[in-house]
């Protein structure tokens, strides 16, 4: 097994650095799956058949609520990071903690909204551009809960053992994972929301 | 090995002479309207073009693999490194590019011009027939002369016909292979396909694109008529055959196949075709349909406000 | 649901199915059971995470499906024979030609290409496995359990019948109200999944696992094209992922996608296919072109010829690859400039594929050629490539196009390039790479025979298609009268049809006759080959290299052997580190089988828990601390010397 001292833990062994590579070009991937949804979006976003457009269903403060959530648990991801860098356990384990909850807040908003949209009558299967809009944000929303699944995971192997190539590797992948999805979450805010109450 | 490829470049060459004989039977090549012959010309053009590439590469390859087989060179030849040479690969990069370029100059001018009213018949008011496609059959409307036929459709020679495409389920391509090249038909939208007869004749006409189990059957006749006889046909139709009802239509789109039909009056008034303000879906809510009366291009249809509501025919509602 | 809509019923060769499924389940349980090989077969196949076990079973899946298309193919040509044949009925008809496209595409044509990279490209680059070793073994299995998932509806629930484009509204509920194209659904999404994984394993192992000295220009072309390739699957396949969800939400859940009201487009579903079709198309011939180039630069006895513009001609043809999509669809009536602009790009294409061509021939120029079988599959593909490439030109024409489109024309051309490329590809590859995997060389003489009967067959069977398709005969046509005259071309098709395939049987059989007779192979490098894979010996022990090569230039090996320069380092062997095998990808695959099944049938309680079942396989192996286990220098210099004699 090589191992290059030189280069931070997550990084030192070769399977690790691999590692790494491989899930920047998973991430590449899921680009071009974001990228599909958003465009199947533009597509049918003013195909709103009998149901609601976007202005008549979008509550704001919600919205507001979600990214300033998700936002800041990107922020205290990249500070776990930073404290694992320094291996400093307990802060590292309190920062991911914060970003898991604010995770789970975000999800219970979101879920909140999706069941006001039903009660408003607008559910996935009135228009074309709900379906599409349901997909997009659900997609996203799907991310978001695997990514609290693997997160709390990652947070009982740190504990359990520390800092190791292991667990060091896994938090740095999993912090690279929730930034991603923290990009996407600006591009829904900017071209579905914002788009959609103009 | 050698002969094989020799008889393989002599089969193509005979089917390029085959081809471009110009009593051709083959449908695509003996055209009988404009378009068909503009395509049927661009189609020869790309095969002369095509052959010349085939018989560069074939004779080369015939070449190597004479001349540089293991049983004709000594046992202790070396083949020698070569990298590649830049003239050569520059060259047979060049030559691609400009055959490409000639062949796109071709396609995008004939394009054009087989997506147009053709030449020398703009002049003419186009005769606009609605022909719109249903669980297997083929509806063919004309507005103007008020009257609606099911699986043949006739034509006047020498008039430019505006067929406007649509359908009543799964995508299909209405397709004269005669008369020029295909175009789908869809259900939210309208799409147009020129096509002018030059020479009387029953021509067949066919669904192209897959729609299902009777897919097979989905042929029709085109009939180019004189416009003598064509006015005579128009008019016997309009004393002759019954009224098209809103239930007989109805009854008409459910049934799988119902051979040839002639009608004194469209479904157009009660089902009106996606074109306008119907396109796209917007048809459903209430408000919308009201304005659509002022729509220019239903200009000469002479039908009911108050049949709009596309829910009136069967295949349109949706089971959800 | 009642029992007789979830069996498919009343249909005699349908039942026919049935059985022989029974049976050949039963004798290979029983077999194992007999033979007790149930550990043998757990331990040393079902649990692998070696490259070249796993590449070998994708191999054989592939042959499996060849079968399975080709029983399809053999159908169809068999009821177009003759004018009103009452052989098939419309709806079977559908079903077949439906299953026929998926099948040889994506559980045939796929698996064969992926099968040939994983035995392959470690080898060549000289890397002990790929990157993801579990990985790759999930991969495989998500592919197996999609493509078993595929091939049951067969019996249970009815096949798909709205063709592999699977065109909205006609793939609806409303319009394919069975079960058939769930089954498509999910079956492509599951080993979707699994290519999708294939993608970064690959890229992974080539980027960063090459042997010291081996520059991204030193690579044999095949590991440049299998690079390539898993970028575009990389970037094409969440399109079909997406387009997928969409058409099982659609007939699973009532959303509005591709519907005709409320809404919905149809033609968005023909545009997220095809976004991912056509990149597809390349995914299956580039590494096609890639043992094209291996094999002719082996038997030519010579260095690739331009192998720069070879590695820029395939770059520049999987970026185009992804802008020509909607040539697919002229006819839709969206105007004559997007038309045009779609000509000129897919037109383009054909400059980087002449350029390969070229290339190709001045290989062969002061070479010295042999005739050994990959390399008459390498002599056959490009005369009929070259024809069904510019087949495919005439078809870019958007004008001419109005003509072809939908006709045996495009049948003809796709089948022209398709068979050449990709099979010929994947065969002329098996033939080369054959002694690799399992000690021994195919016979000759059996692999000839089979060559001359696949080329003649495949020629007759395709040639008149193209006549009939400008004759105005449409693709997809389950019958025609004799009126249309199209009765005469069909029976030639359908003989050559029938002798194309005698001459798979024939290949098949060599399989056989070759284990029974061939001599095994000695030192390893049966064709006097260039590239590292033929550095090691035959079969490939478990690590692949004792030591790690050191590559000064292209086709390292061959200057080794050619300069009396060793290959390796001296010195003592090292302990070498190696991955544990795994049940957990088999048991994934089977989990996912039955998520994919539950959710056909629209069983969601099931569902539901098959899905927990694929969290609780993620967690397992998230908590897992595999450290896999280490072969002893000792062991190495016994395996050596066993495989090598005493040379090394």
């Amino acid at each position: 097994m090589k191992i290059n001292d030189t280069l931070p833990l997550e990084y030192r062994t070769e399977e690790n650095s691999n590692k790494i590579l491989g899930f920047w070009l998973f991430l590449g991937a899921e680009i071009a799956l974001f990228s599909t949804l958003f465009a199947v979006y533009f597509t049918l976003w003013n195909r709103t058949g009998n149901g609601p457009t976007g202005k008549d269903i979008f509550e704001v403060s919600g919205v507001i609520w979600e990214t300033l959530l998700l936002l800041t648990s990107s922020f205290t991801c990249g500070l776990g990071i930073h404290a694992m860098r320094l291996n400093l356990k307990k802060p590292m384990m309190i920062f991911f903690g914060i970003t898991l909850l604010m995770g789970l807040g975000f999800l219970g908003i979101e879920i909140t909204e999706f069941v006001n949209y039903v009660h408003e009558g607008a559910t996935m299967q009135t228009s074309a551009f709900l379906s599409s809009l349901f997909i997009l944000l659900g997609t996203h929303g799907l991310h978001v809960t695997m990514g609290i699944l693997w997160g709390s995971s990652i947070l009982i192997q740190v504990n359990r053992e520390g800092f190791t190539d292991a667990t060091a590797n896994k938090s740095f992948i999993f912090s690279l994972y929730w930034h991603f999805l923290d990009v996407v979450w600006i591009f829904i805010f900017s071209f579905v929301y914002l788009k959609g109450l103009m | 090995m050698k002969k094989k490829r020799l008889l393989l470049s002599l089969i193509f060459i005979s089917i390029v002479m085959l081809l471009s004989g110009c009593d051709s039977k083959l449908a695509v090549l003996n055209p009988k309207g404009p378009v068909a012959k503009t395509q049927a010309n661009t189609i020869i053009f790309s095969i002369l073009m095509m052959a010349f590439v085939l018989i560069v590469v074939y004779i080369l390859y015939i070449i190597m693999l004479t001349k540089y087989r293991a049983s004709k060179t000594s046992d202790d030849y070396e083949p020698p490194h070569i990298e590649g040479n830049k003239w050569l690969e520059l060259t047979w990069t060049a030559i691609p590019v400009i055959i490409v370029a000639i062949l796109s100059v071709v396609t995008v001018q004939t394009t054009y011009a087989v997506e147009k009213v053709p030449a020398g018949y703009e002049d003419q008011k186009p005769l606009v027939i609605y022909a719109s496609s249903s669980d297997w059959k083929w509806h063919f409307s004309y507005p103007e002369e008020g009257i609606e036929t099911v699986n043949y459709v006739n034509i006047p020679t020498n008039r430019p016909v505006e067929f406007r495409l649509y359908s009543y389920g799964p995508i299909t391509s209405f397709w004269v292979p005669q008369l020029g090249g295909q175009k789908y038909a869809m259900t939210d939208m309208i799409t147009k396909l020129n096509l002018v007869a030059e020479h009387e004749g029953s021509y067949l006409g066919k669904n192209a694109n897959f729609s299902g189990k009777g897919f097979a059957k989905m042929e029709f006749e085109v009939q180019a008529q004189s416009p003598g006889d064509y006015t005579k046909w128009v008019n016997d139709v309009k004393q002759t055959a019954p009224k098209l009802t809103e239930q007989e239509f109805n009854t008409l789109l459910k049934t799988d196949f119902v051979g040839r039909k002639s009608y004194s009056s469209t479904h157009l008034g009660f089902a009106p075709p996606p074109e306008g303000d119907m396109a796209g879906h917007q048809h459903g809510g209430d408000s919308k349909t009201e304005k659509d009366s002022g729509s220019e291009n239903m200009d000469h249809m002479n039908h009911d406000m108050s049949g709009m509501d596309m829910s009136g025919s069967s295949s349109m509602e949706h089971g959800h | 649901m009642k029992w007789d809509e979830f069996f498919v019923t009343g249909e005699p060769m349908i039942y026919g199915a049935d059985i022989s499924i029974v049976l050949v389940s039963l004798a290979i349980i029983i077999g194992l059971t007999y033979f007790k090989k149930w550990g043998y077969l757990w331990r040393e196949w079902l649990t692998t995470v070696d490259h070249k076990r796993i590449g070998v079973m994708y191999i054989i899946s592939a042959l499996l499906m060849l079968f399975r298309g080709g029983v399809d193919a053999l159908l169809m040509r068999t009821q177009l024979a003759t004018p009103d044949s009452k052989f098939l009925d419309a709806q079977h008809y559908n079903e077949i030609f439906t299953t026929h496209g998926v099948v040889m595409i994506l559980f045939m044509a796929m698996p064969f290409i992926i099968g040939m990279m994983n035995v392959v490209v470690p080898l060549q680059i000289g890397a002990r496995d790929v990157a993801f070793p579990r990985l790759n073994a999930v991969s495989f299995w998500l592919f197996f359990s999609g493509a078993m998932l595929f091939n049951l509806s067969f019996v249970i629930g009815g096949s798909p019948d709205a063709g592999w484009s699977a065109y909205f509204p006609l793939a609806s509920n409303e319009f394919s109200p069975t079960v058939g194209m769930n089954y498509y659904s999910l079956a492509l999404q599951i080993s979707g999944i699994g290519t999708l994984l294939t993608g970064v394993n690959f890229i992974v192992t080539i980027l960063k696992m090459r042997a010291p000295g081996m520059k991204l220009m030193r690579m044999p072309m095949f590991t440049w094209s299998v690079l390539i390739t898993n970028v575009i699957i990389l970037f094409a396949f969440p399109v079909l992922t997406v387009a997928l969800a969409l058409m099982m939400f659609d007939r699973l859940f009532g959303t509005q996608f591709f519907t005709m009201a409320n809404g919905g487009m149809d033609m968005l579903w023909a545009n997220l296919f095809w976004v991912w079709g056509h990149p597809e198309v390349y995914i299956v011939v580039l590494p096609a072109f890639g043992i094209f180039s291996d094999v002719i630069s082996t038997f030519s006895k010579r260095n690739l010829y331009g192998y720069k513009s070879m590695v820029v001609s395939m770059v520049a043809i999987s970026f185009l690859s992804f802008l020509v999509w909607a040539h697919h669809f002229y006819t839709m009536g969206t105007g004559a400039m997007v038309n045009s602009f779609f000509s000129i790009t897919t037109m383009a294409i054909a400059v980087p594929t002449g350029v390969k061509i070229f290339n190709w021939l001045f290989t062969l120029r002061k070479g010295k050629i042999s005739f050994t079988s990959p390399m008459l599959y390498a002599m056959a593909f490009i005369p009929i490539f070259t024809f069904g490439g510019v087949t495919g030109v005439m078809l870019a024409m958007a004008s001419a196009d109005y003509q072809y489109h939908n006709t045996m024309f495009l049948v003809a051309h796709f089948h022209y390039v398709l068979i050449p490329g990709t099979v010929f590809g994947v065969v002329a590859g098996m033939h080369y790479w054959f002694p690799k995997m399992f000690g021994f060389r195919l016979n000759e003489r059996l692999a000839k025979w089979a060559f001359w009967l696949i080329v003649v067959g495949f020629n007759t069977a395709f040639m008149p298609l193209f006549f009939l398709g400008l004759d105005g005969m449409t693709r997809r046509t389950y019958t025609y009268s004799a009126a249309t005259g199209y009765g005469p071309l069909n029976m030639v098709a359908t003989i050559g049809a029938f002798v194309c395939a005698i001459g798979f049987v024939v290949l098949c059989y060599n399989f056989y006759y070759s284990f029974r007779h061939s001599p095994r192979d000695e030192n390893g490098d049966p064709w006097d080959a260039r590239t590292l894979e033929w550095s090691t010996p035959s079969p490939v022990p478990a690590y692949n290299f004792a030591k790690m090569p050191i590559v000064n230039s292209q086709d390292a090996f061959w200057y080794s052997k050619k300069q009396k320069v060793p290959l390796y380092e001296d010195g003592p062997y090292e302990e070498i580190h190696m991955p544990s095998n795994s049940g957990q990808p088999v048991i994934l695959g089977i989990i996912m089988f039955f998520l994919g099944f539950f959710l056909v049938f629209s069983w969601f309680i099931p569902a539901i828990i098959a899905g927990i079942g694929v969290v609780i396989m993620l967690a397992v192996r998230s908590f897992e601390r595999d450290h896999g286990y280490h072969i002893s220098a000792k062991e190495i210099a016994a395996t050596e010397q066993k495989l090598r004699g005493d040379t090394v």
